[in-house]
């Protein structure tokens, strides 16, 4: 069992999402970050999808009720046991009485914290998930919170460690269903310009700042399907990306479409970060 | 216009179709094409999530295949009972210049189809067999909108699954559950599903 003493701004349980409700609006949901969530459960042997804790922007501190083997990934950070410093992206065992606190990390967002074993939270539409544009899923993460742990089915791979990623700010766009409705010249922008990550960034989407984008149709778009990591355009010009909690329609064109790669990227970006895309 | 698949980057596609009739006459084939693993319709789309890139052949039949009848995927309509109170019930009334009597007339007079569904889970869309309810949303939404809100906007028709934000003309109000993670499928409106609305006393 893992208790919670501390959640840091924003701590919440996440698997890797519910798939096959988006028609009857219900998003994937799931790990912001998708590629750490599966690392951290690699590093400690369990499935990728298991249910992790993820951590926004350091803060989670935790102590265990008997010797727990777990892993912490994501953003590059600085993690203490007791009065020790210690290494994310590494293998870690917290035995009775020992706390594990995550820093903020250095840049980036979010850590995953995966357990050995799995966290164990009841299942809505299949998945662990927090959801928090639909609120399905298990609640907000609060101080006093225990967790229960699942049975080890893996083994543990012996990994001493997994050299984090530096979130990487240029991401890689391909162009998506409403390209045709800009103009050549927003698309030259879009992949030139180099815009800043507003304030305005949560788990549904992390809206930029800079050069507004042209639209060469000006329709009112009908309503339709959104994914991950879809670039969308609203009448004021300024991109969105959408992450994990996306609404599973939307009225705005999608000019462009983040690969699954850059997705994960883009849910590191803190507000203040420059970015920019390529294509 | 016909029917076009745009690019939606290496795990999905669009499907774009001639309406929402067509959209929801592929959505049954669709789902069992593979490499498709999930269809999400829109009002004029069909959002294709892929387990593999298409090849050729697989766009060649999306472009053509032929959609089933409307009527043959869910004939019986979902009979929704309304208590036509709404507080928009005047303001909508005066902006189609009709009387609310006929506004509740317009409402439960026609059979009601799901498009599709979005902004909370079990929230559908449903289109009329005519626009003569057409009313744009409100100029600011409401904060607080009640579950059971039978609301109107553009040329849609929806009910609020639970209490929220929302900015759609408010006519009535009903008792039905839309969204209960209890039953076999969550909601009770589901794309290709037909609603009837019939008023009752307040």
């Amino acid at each position: 069992m893992i208790l919670v003493e501390e959640t840091g701004p924003l701590a919440l349980i996440e698997d890797l999402g519910r798939s096959g409700f988006a028609h009857l609006g219900v998003s994937p949901s799931g790990a912001a970050d998708r590629s750490a969530c599966a690392l951290a459960n690699r590093l400690v042997g369990n499935a990728e999808g298991a249910a992790v804790v993820e951590v926004t922007l350091g803060g989670l501190v935790i102590t265990t009720s008997k010797l727990h083997w777990l892993a912490v990934t994501g953003a590059p950070t600085q993690l203490w046991i007791d009065n020790q410093p210690t290494s994310s992206h590494t293998v870690l065992s917290v035995r009775l009485g020992e706390r594990l606190r995550i820093e903020p990390p250095e840049e980036g967002v979010r850590n995953y914290l995966a357990v050995r074993g799995g966290l164990f939270a009841p299942k809505t539409l299949g998945s662990r998930s927090t959801d928090v544009l639909s609120g399905l899923g298990p609640s907000l993460l609060r101080p006093g919170d225990t967790i229960d742990v699942g049975h080890p089915t893996g083994v543990l791979p012996g990994i001493d460690i997994a050299p984090p990623r530096r979130p990487s700010k240029q991401l890689e766009v391909l162009p998506g269903p409403r390209r045709d409705w800009f103009t050549d010249e927003a698309w030259d922008r879009l992949v030139s310009a180099r815009w800043t990550t507003s304030i305005d960034a949560d788990r549904v989407a992390v809206r930029l700042e800079g050069p507004r984008l042209a639209r060469r149709v000006a329709d009112e778009l009908p309503s339709e399907g959104l994914i991950r990591g879809a670039i969308q355009i609203p009448p004021a010009g300024q991109p969105l990306i959408f992450l994990a909690d996306h609404p599973v329609t939307g009225g705005y064109p999608v000019v462009g479409v983040l690969t699954d790669r850059s997705a994960d990227h883009a849910a590191q970006l803190r507000p203040g970060d420059g970015v920019s895309f390529h294509g | 216009m016909s029917r076009r698949l745009l690019d939606y980057g290496p795990t999905a596609a669009l499907l774009e179709c001639e309406d929402l009739s067509e959209v929801l006459g592929l959505l049954p084939l669709l789902r069992v094409q593979a490499p498709i693993n999930e269809v999400v319709p829109g009002a004029r789309t069909v959002l294709l999530r892929l387990g593999e890139a298409l090849t050729q052949a697989d766009r060649q039949r999306l472009l053509t295949m032929a959609p089933v009848a409307i009527d043959d995927i869910e004939p019986t309509p979902i009979r929704i009972d309304v208590d036509y109170s709404g507080e928009d019930l005047a303001e909508v009334a005066d902006e189609i210049g009709a009387t609310p009597d006929e506004v509740v007339r317009r409402h439960t007079g026609q059979i009601w189809t799901v498009g599709f569904c979005g902004f909370a889970p079990g929230f559908a869309y449903l289109q009329g067999e005519h626009s003569r309810l057409r009313v744009r949303r409100r100029p600011s939404p409401r904060t607080r909108v009640p579950a059971g809100s039978v609301g109107l906007a553009d040329i849609w028709s929806g009910i609020y699954p639970r209490e929220g934000p929302g900015g759609w003309r408010l006519i009535g109000r009903t008792e039905a559950v839309l969204w209960d993670l209890n039953r076999a499928s969550p909601a009770l409106l589901q794309p290709g599903g037909r609603v009837h609305f019939i008023a009752i006393a307040s």
